[in-house]
C-alpha cells in the first residue's frame, strides 16, 4: 500500500470533528503525543546518521595506501551480527507485546532474550574493531577507516546506550509493576530499538557488502 | 452523547497496531521471516553472480529500501491502521531531509573531487 492511498482512507476514514488531536474529539491522549515526541527524536537521529552516511560515502575510496574494505571485513561474523540484531528486534516486539497484554513474566523472559542477542551483536562489533586497530587498521590510518569506525562506531555506541536502558526498564517493570508511565517508557524503547535495526540495514548493505562485493 | 464519546478516534500511536490481540504476533513473524529472506538475498547477491556484476549496487540498495520498508510496517506498524497521518507525515519528512543530505553531500563533494588538482599520496 502507498503512503499517498493510506493518507487518502484516513482523511477520509475519520470525520475531523471526532479526531482526537486534531479535531473535536479533544486532546490526543498522553500516550499518543509521548510516542510522537519520541518518533520526533528518532527521526532527527536519522538524519544525524545520514550526515555520517554521506561522509563515509563519500570516504570510502581514500584510503591513503592503507587496506580496503574487502580486505578488512568479514561478512561471515557480519551475518552473524545482523542476524543476532534482528532477533533482538523480533523478541522486543514480542516483548513490547506481551507488556501491553499485563504479562510481566512473559515481557521479562523476552527482555532477556533481546538483552542477549543485543549484548551478542555488540560482542562481535567490538572484537572485530580491536582485531582490526591490532592490524593497524585505527581510526587514524586512513579518511576510509575515520568514516568507518565513526559511523559504525556511533550506532554501536547507540546499541550499548539501548541496553543499558533496558536494564534500567526491566527493573522499573520488576520494582513498580507494568503501570501506565513504565508501559509508555516501554513503547518509546522499542521504537528505539527497531529503529537501530534500520540503521543497521542501510550499514551492512553500504559499509560491508557494496564494499566488497564479487 | 455518551454513545457519541464511545466512537472517538484516537490518533494512533507509533509502533503500535491498533487491533493488538489478534494480529500481532502474526504480524512481526511475518516481519521477521521477510526480513531474513531480505537480508540473506542481499548478502547471497553480493557475494554472487546472480545478479550483472554492474548492477550489483543497484540490487543491493533496491533490497535495502525493500527491507526498511518491511521494518516500517511489520515491526513499527506504521501505515497498517486508519489513523496514522502524523506519523507518517513526519516521516516523510525526515526521509526528505535524509535524502537531501546524503544526494547532496555525494553530489557537491564528487564536482570538487573532479574540478580538483591530481594530488600524490604519500
Amino acid at each position: 500500500m502507498t503512503i499517498a492511498t493510506t493518507l487518502d482512507r484516513t482523511l477520509t476514514a475519520v470525520p475531523t470533528e471526532l479526531a482526537r488531536g486534531r479535531g473535536g474529539g479533544g486532546p490526543a491522549s498522553k500516550r499518543v503525543v509521548v510516542a510522537y515526541g519520541f518518533w520526533i527524536f528518532i527521526l532527527s537521529d536519522m538524519v544525524m546518521f545520514s550526515a555520517l552516511f554521506a561522509a563515509y560515502a563519500v570516504l570510502q575510496g581514500n584510503t591513503a595506501g592503507g587496506p580496503t574494505g574487502a580486505e578488512l571485513f568479514d561478512l561471515r561474523s557480519v551475518f552473524i551480527e545482523t542476524m543476532c540484531l534482528l532477533l533482538s528486534s523480533y523478541t522486543c516486539g514480542l516483548g513490547a507485546l506481551s507488556a501491553e497484554r499485563r504479562q510481566p513474566g512473559r515481557f521479562l523472559i523476552f527482555a532477556v532474550l533481546t538483552f542477549v542477542l543485543g549484548a551478542a551483536f555488540l560482542f562481535i562489533e567490538v572484537s572485530e574493531f580491536a582485531r582490526m586497530v591490532q592490524k593497524g587498521a585505527g581510526p587514524s590510518r586512513s579518511a576510509f577507516l575515520s568514516a568507518f569506525f565513526t559511523l559504525v562506531g556511533t550506532h554501536g555506541v547507540h546499541v550499548a546506550g539501548g541496553l543499558i536502558a533496558l536494564i534500567y526498564l526491566a527493573a522499573q517493570v520488576i520494582a513498580k509493576g507494568l503501570r501506565a508511565a513504565v508501559l509508555r517508557r516501554l513503547l518509546c524503547w522499542s521504537l528505539f530499538w527497531h529503529a537501530l535495526d534500520i540503521v543497521w540495514v542501510g550499514v551492512f548493505t553500504l559499509v560491508y557488502l557494496m564494499g566488497d562485493f564479487h | 452523547m455518551t454513545d457519541a464519546h464511545e466512537h472517538v478516534f484516537d490518533d494512533r500511536t507509533p509502533g503500535v497496531e491498533e487491533h493488538e490481540a489478534t494480529a500481532s504476533y502474526l504480524s512481526y513473524t511475518v516481519g521477521l521471516v521477510l526480513a531474513v529472506l531480505a537480508t540473506i538475498a542481499s548478502f547471497v547477491v553480493s557475494q554472487t553472480n546472480l545478479l550483472w556484476p554492474p548492477g550489483i549496487p543497484v540490487g543491493l540498495i533496491v533490497l535495502a529500501f525493500a527491507q526498511i520498508g518491511v521494518h516500517l510496517v511489520f515491526f513499527l506498524h506504521l501505515g497498517s491502521g486508519s489513523d496514522s497521518t502524523n506519523n507518517i507525515l513526519a516521516l516523510a519528512f525526515g526521509v526528505l531531509i535524509v535524502f537531501l543530505v546524503i544526494t547532496g553531500s555525494i553530489w557537491i563533494t564528487t564536482n570538487l573531487n573532479s574540478n580538483m588538482m591530481p594530488m600524490s599520496v604519500h
